[in-house]
């Protein structure tokens, strides 16, 4: 039985610093509501239990005995199987569940216009992005470098800490290498979202971005007979940057410095959007 | 000196690219319940905004119990509610998720926000609907919503933006009622820009009137409500042009209204029984005379009517 009357409230206040934590919480429990995402996600833990599997039958002669397999003919762990490991994790993957998500994110709020609700309360423009951002960067981070890094230390393990301390750069790798494509796919899905203002051709057009831009790199690289045009293919930009991370051949047809700048330039445009995009209201000129 | 509980517009100016919206607003309210009123485009939703910190003031400042707005986050925006003019919602969760959600960014733990989510959808009248999600609700409901999630956190400054905009007449009467129980309440001073003359005149005991972002009237209702004119309405049969040169000859104010129709205003020393002496001595009947009040439509009127207000 509730009080039907107007009644303050005296009781304790979360701290400022963690508002921005109740957006993300709230836009799990939205998407994990379809099966379908939930059915995807758990699909994005099939590759590592798999790659998983790989190391320990490279470390249990009798396992592999009994599965029939030579360990001299599994391919060896080491940084090509890891920065393999994490393309497919973070582009295919990462990229698939960024699509599901991200463009659903802020368009809904736009189009319904939640902003003045967020940002009449203790939180600011800044604090909403970051919100919204933490749902697709922790979403991406649990299928990418979390089950990486868990790879390396099973590795480590296995093998030894030798192993550990010579391949440490392995480990920078996963980690920065997965934090620089989060940031920047996270950020060009909300500035996306933000432009579209609907879930549909916010996909639509993020989905657009990727592909005209892989199209367009190439149309400019057969014009021109550059290399150039690649600066606009997202995944090549980020083999580029992967292949000095990893310290391995990932035919990267860029050079790095033009693909950080590059990747630079996107997530510094997508933050640009959204600065104009997240106000509480329109000044209409 | 801001008195805490107040909020007071010390030469508040707003432009937007460059064009002035709010001249120099200066101004102290410290009444229950403030009406913002005035016509489209008078800068009642620009003081709102700017009050809730969407946009820092060009010049001059305000103040709201005792805290300078700013923009952005401040400690002022854990104290304010706010309920939206346009549609304004969460798409795809039901309204107790809504409600909840809203709570947890004012920054209530999220057991409070649950607890208070229910609580304030009941007290709006959505108890039987909390459950549903908002994309299926009525005009009515989502206006009940926005309402719910404005207070669901005890706000100490309510805005309300235009809040029966749309209403059928029965949801506006709830609404209305909610205001006043919440005004009652003494649980928080609420904002009510309306261009509802009367949803004003029935909440609110202060009121600020602007006019192309000026201050046009700035007063106390009910004490304007008492001032010293007294407003009738006279129905006579008779030489009404005679009677009202008398009543003028003795210090009224008279306008004919029309064949035997008659606006008056008395004077403090003047009262009714003389009008009824003067008719006596024209031979003119008095068939009718009605007190009129002087009304928030008047007061409205008479600030829209004169070039630079009525402050």
């Amino acid at each position: 039985m509730y009080d039907r009357r107007y009644r303050g409230y005296e009781g304790r206040i979360t701290p400022l610093s963690t508002r921005w934590r109740v957006l993300p919480r709230f836009a799990w429990a939205s998407v994990f509501r379809s099966r379908l995402f939930a059915g995807f996600f758990t699909m994005c833990f099939v590759w590592p239990v798999a790659a998983t599997v790989w190391i320990y039958l490279h470390h249990n002669m009798a396992a592999l005995a009994n599965v029939g397999l030579d360990a001299v003919k599994l391919a060896p762990v080491d940084a090509t199987f890891f920065a393999a490991f994490m393309g497919v994790q973070c582009f295919l993957l990462g990229g698939l569940l960024t699509l599901l998500v991200g463009p659903g994110l802020v368009s809904p709020d736009l189009a319904n216009g939640a902003l003045p609700l967020y940002l009449s309360r203790p939180i600011t423009r800044s604090g909403y992005a970051i919100g919204k951002m933490a749902t697709l960067v922790i979403l991406i981070s649990s299928i990418t470098w979390v089950p990486g890094l868990f790879l390396f230390l099973l590795q480590s393990w296995l093998e030894g800490w030798t192993w550990f301390a010579s391949h440490l750069r392995i480990a920078f790798a996963i980690v920065l290498g997965a934090g620089i494509w989060i940031v920047t796919i996270s950020l060009l899905a909300l500035a996306t979202s933000a432009i579209a203002r609907r879930k549909v051709i916010a996909q639509t057009f993020l989905l657009g971005v990727i592909v005209f831009g892989t199209v367009a790199g190439q149309a400019i690289n057969q014009m021109f007979d550059t290399s150039y045009g690649f600066v606009f293919n997202l995944p090549e930009l980020m083999h580029s940057v992967w292949e000095g991370l990893y310290a391995v051949p990932l035919e990267a047809r860029l050079s790095a410095p033009l693909a950080w700048s590059a990747l630079l330039a996107i997530c510094g445009l997508s933050i640009a959007i959204l600065a104009r995009k997240l106000r509480a209201f329109e000044v209409v000129k | 000196m801001t008195e805490n509980g107040s909020i007071e517009l010390q030469g508040l100016g707003v432009r937007f690219g460059g064009r002035p919206i709010l001249h120099q607003l200066t101004a102290t309210l410290s009444g229950r319940s403030i009406g913002l009123l005035g016509p489209n485009g008078a800068g009642k939703t620009t003081l709102l905004h700017t009050l809730l910190g969407f946009h820092p003031p060009s010049e001059g400042s305000a103040r709201m119990h005792g805290e300078k707005v700013v923009g952005g986050v401040s400690r002022l925006s854990g104290m304010i509610g706010y309920m939206p003019e346009n549609d304004a919602f969460i798409a795809g969760i039901t309204a107790v998720r809504f409600v909840r959600m809203m709570g947890e960014l004012s920054g209530l733990p999220p057991e409070a926000a649950l607890e208070r989510a229910h609580e304030t959808l009941q007290y709006v009248g959505l108890g039987e609907a909390r459950y549903r999600t908002l994309e299926g609700f009525s005009l009515g409901m989502k206006q009940m919503a926005k309402l719910a999630q404005a207070i669901v956190h005890a706000p100490k400054i309510l805005f309300l933006d235009e809040p029966t905009n749309g209403l059928d007449p029965p949801a506006r009467a709830r609404m209305l009622r909610l205001v006043k129980e919440i005004r009652d309440s003494g649980q928080a001073q609420i904002v009510l820009s309306s261009h509802l003359l009367r949803d004003v005149e029935e909440c609110c005991d202060e009121v600020l009137v602007l006019k192309a972002g000026r201050i046009a009237f700035h007063g106390n209702l009910e004490e304007e409500r008492r001032a010293n004119r007294k407003f009738l309405h006279v129905e006579t049969r008779g030489d009404e042009r005679a009677f009202a040169a008398a009543a003028e000859a003795i210090g009224c104010t008279c306008a004919l209204l029309g064949p035997g129709r008659l606006k008056m205003i008395l004077p403090e020393a003047i009262q009714v029984r003389d009008l009824y002496t003067i008719a006596a001595a024209q031979q003119l009947q008095i068939r009718k005379l009605d007190y009129k009040r002087d009304s928030l439509q008047d007061i409205f009127l008479k600030a829209m009517e004169e070039p630079r207000g009525r402050v």
